[in-house]
């Protein structure tokens, strides 16, 4: 099944409110880089990654990831309050901003693709750990510029008929 | 006279920033109480008296449209003004608050102007 949107609308759904979410609550710039398509999910270098799943007619997750000391500066910036290490409320609020990022995407992909419904996010933090998706499908991704550093946003979604019968275990592990 | 308020929303974060915008209207805060889902709202409004909520949408355990199904449905706590707070866009998401009592509706991101606006026209006094 061919999907209502293209991997170049996904990727500018992803950039609009990206930028969206940082120019509104964060006041930080951010640049936009060049899309790219990945079999590999959040996390090959580590860092923070938040993921949120998508489930309706339509399957899948999306990702943020980003240095600890990006994280560090995007929750300084959302709580006004200096973070000089990961804590809790550093993945608390890395965890609030892939929630409205993706959550956004969600609204605008939904009138495409049907309802979608969205998960809690989950949010990582280590070194040298990998996620994969369903059956190797591939994440659309967007990097974009902060402060210097990657902040990286990705986005997989499937029919949610092609993965019944024939799921395999997302793979998360050191 | 003291405007008591419950802030529901399972991120701590923006919890702590919808406290963080109230401290800034005009408006005579009393105490912001908080709680993580619908059922400890619930819970919290049992035993205390609020005249504003300020609830998301996606929450475990029970979400903001339940919980304000359930304020809605007791006539003690049919005063009180609900604002829903939330990534859920959709106009039909909107329409089904609306319809089910809540006076405001704000969309994240959000600026702490949009909050203060929605909270003044809700309430019918300038929290700026």
């Amino acid at each position: 099944m061919e999907s209502p949107l293209t991997r170049d609308e996904i990727a500018d759904l992803i950039r609009a409110n990206t930028e969206k979410v940082f120019t509104t609550m964060l006041d930080l710039p951010i640049h936009a880089g060049p899309v790219t398509v990945q079999t590999t999910g959040a996390g090959e270098d580590g860092g923070v990654v938040s993921l949120v799943g998508f489930a309706g007619e339509w399957s899948g997750s999306g990702t943020i990831r980003c240095s600890g000391g990006l994280a560090c500066a995007i929750s300084a910036k959302l709580l006004l309050t200096d973070f000089d290490h990961v804590n809790d409320d550093v993945l608390d609020a890395i965890g609030e901003v892939a929630n409205m990022i993706i959550g956004n995407f969600k609204d605008d992909a939904a009138y495409k693709l049907g309802p979608l419904g969205l998960s809690t996010p989950t949010v990582i933090y280590g070194d040298n750990f990998q996620a994969r998706n369903w059956n190797g499908q591939s994440w659309t991704t967007v990097p974009f510029s902060c402060e210097g550093e990657l902040f990286e946003v990705k986005i997989c979604l499937v029919p949610s008929h092609a993965l019944r019968g024939s799921l395999r275990p997302t793979g998360v592990g050191g | 006279m003291a405007l008591d308020v419950l802030i529901v929303d399972d991120s701590t974060a923006i919890r702590k920033i919808l406290l963080r915008v109230l401290s800034q209207t005009d408006l005579t805060i009393g105490d912001v109480l908080e709680a993580g889902d619908g059922v400890e709202a619930l819970r919290i409004l049992e035993e205390r008296k609020v005249g504003l909520i300020l609830s998301d949408i996606n929450m475990p355990n029970m979400d903001g449209l339940q919980l304000l199904t359930s304020v809605r449905a007791r006539p003690d706590w049919n005063s009180i003004a609900v604002i829903m707070i939330t990534t859920e866009g959709s106009q039909a998401k909107v329409m089904e608050a609306v319809q089910m009592g809540a006076q405001g509706y704000v969309r994240k991101p959000f600026t702490a102007e949009q909050i203060k606006e929605k909270i003044s026209s809700c309430l019918g006094s300038p929290a700026n």
